[in-house]
């Protein structure tokens, strides 16, 4: 098993936080993982993106061309990785500030209203937890548990007391692709 | 966790006695790791933040005169000002580990990942004749193993030894197995282990003097003579460098560090073609594996070098392969990282397969 996923959007929006929850995930699956950010110039204003890599074999390259799954969170970042998603694969995104709508056929487009959940959820810092739980529902590759203990990993340990929120935010998110 | 903070891991499991920097990207975790792990609490082991580079390579001079197993850590323009010291370091043959996280250049240049110090750190980037022992790590395992490894070898061969990893390595996140905790060194173990070390003058021998200069060119010379020798015993016995796919392969891929394992994606696509390429990844860039390149380009139609530059290690395959086959080169520069699939096109574009 090898899944190449690519996760993109603004910076700001968790776009690395939920690739580092899903590496400490497959860690925790005793997969083998890369986490390769797209940093500097691209984090301030512009699209930050991160590439995560999960296998059972040791990994290659940690930069990809094309990719199993694509979790495009903004215009440019559809535009730039709708055509890099392989046959068959995946493209996960949120209509929110979309104008320009997926076109691809012959992968699996879904639409995740996550903005619109956060906002129901009435955090809307919840939103990159409720896209995780998303891509989770959609491609089971590292359990939910390894999830939570990959979130408790990440997030300082101040910030503990927002672990009941953000679990509910990845439960959401699961159930927004039921 | 990231290649920076592995490498600041392992400096401190190894027992090392003093780190002094000065912060520039993509490398400034190694110095915020350490300052988080707070070793001198534990180990005692010296975290410093120097007033500049110049200060944070003359510490490690200082230390390193004294016996104790010392480090720093810049990127490329940061290991420029470092030339110097690193110079005084390979002349007064004091062990020391020097680590560059390469970004892209000349000058100030850009913040992301870059191959292009090859050169620097190979040819000796600061005046004179020395070499250093060039470690090239391309996985965050190896970020932490090179600590140790860098350390031994600049003790072995009383050398500094460096680090030259690229920006990818530094900052991307793998799985990594930590070396255990090792004490530190007592003053007495490091003036038994290192009697050319300043520790103070005992009755039983001469006082140890450090110094750089020498006027006697006669002298000068048989100094030299003698860095020249060591060097030769390091180019006998140290090499080493990793492979894939080597057994039954027409073509060859020479590439170090992040790109190494680009490359080898795109070996993995062309095999996936009927196309048989191997890869060999030097981890010492010096001493260069040139008797293995030598022996595998009288075996292959051609060698392709994949390097983030415009063209520097290119020069030590061909001095090994002597031109027996083509050599071609693909590189992308100033901080663009090409993805497996550029590479596999530069490949086909040299090597055209119908």
């Amino acid at each position: 098993m090898t899944e190449e996923i690519i996760i993109s959007g603004f910076g700001g929006q968790g776009v690395l936080s939920m690739g580092k929850i899903l590496a400490y995930a497959g860690l925790m699956n005793d997969l083998e993982v890369t986490w390769m950010p797209a940093y500097g110039p691209e984090q301030r204003g512009g699209t930050a993106n991160v590439t995560v890599i999960l296998s059972d074999k040791p990994i290659s390259s940690p930069v990809l061309d094309t990719y199993d799954t694509a979790v495009v969170l903004n215009q440019q970042s559809l535009d730039k990785f709708e055509p890099k998603v392989k046959p068959g694969g995946l493209l996960i995104y949120d209509a929110y500030g979309i104008h320009r709508r997926p076109v691809r056929t012959d992968i699996t487009v879904r639409e995740i209203p996550a903005m619109d959940a956060a906002v129901e959820m009435g955090n809307s810092k919840t939103y990159n937890m409720i896209v995780l739980g998303a891509i989770l529902g959609m491609k089971p590759v590292v359990d939910v548990d390894a999830v939570l203990r990959g979130l408790k990993k990440t997030l300082p340990e101040r910030h503990h007391n927002l672990l009941p929120l953000n679990e509910q935010a990845i439960r959401r998110g699961i159930a927004l692709t039921k | 966790m990231k290649g920076n903070e592995a490498l600041a891991h392992a400096a401190i499991r190894y027992g090392a006695d003093g780190y002094f920097g000065y912060p520039i990207t993509p490398q400034s975790e190694v110095l915020e790791t350490l300052e988080e792990l707070m070793p001198w609490d534990t180990t005692g082991m010296v975290v410093l933040q120097a007033e500049s580079e110049l200060a944070a390579i003359n510490m490690v001079y200082g230390g390193a005169a004294c016996g104790n197993a010392v480090f720093t850590s810049s990127s490329s323009p940061g290991v420029s000002l470092k030339q110097e010291g690193i110079s005084y370091i390979a002349a007064g043959e004091l062990p020391a580990l020097i680590i560059n996280v390469m970004r892209g250049g000349p000058g100030l240049g850009t913040i992301q990942p870059s191959q292009a110090d090859y050169f620097q750190a190979t040819k000796g980037g600061g005046h004179g004749d020395y070499r250093l022992i060039t470690l090239a790590p391309a996985t965050v395992q190896e970020m932490a193993d090179f600590v140790a490894l860098g350390f031994d070898l600049a003790f072995k061969y009383r050398t500094p030894a460096i680090i030259l990893a690229d920006g990818i390595v530094g900052q991307m996140m793998e799985k990594v197995v930590l070396p255990p905790q090792r004490p530190r060194r007592t003053p007495e173990q490091i003036a038994e282990q290192c009697p050319w070390a300043i520790t103070g003058k005992p009755a039983s021998r001469q006082r140890n003097i450090m110094t750089t200069l020498e006027l006697m060119p006669q002298a000068m010379e048989e100094i030299n003579v003698r860095l020249q020798e060591k060097y030769r015993i390091i180019e006998d016995n140290e090499v080493r460098f990793a492979t894939y796919g080597l057994d039954d392969c027409d073509y060859l891929i020479v590439a170090f560090g992040s790109i190494a394992r680009i490359s080898q994606k795109a070996i993995e696509i062309a095999r996936e073609q009927g196309v048989k390429i191997g890869l060999l990844r030097p981890i010492t860039l010096w001493p260069f594996p040139s008797a293995e390149i030598e022996r595998l380009a009288a075996r292959v139609k051609g060698i392709m070098v994949v390097e983030l530059n415009a063209g520097q290690m290119i020069e030590d395959v061909r001095l090994a392969c002597h031109d027996s086959v083509p050599v071609y080169h693909f590189g992308r520069l100033g901080g663009i990282v090409p993805n497996p699939q550029e590479v596999l096109d530069s490949f086909f574009n040299h090597f055209p397969q119908n």
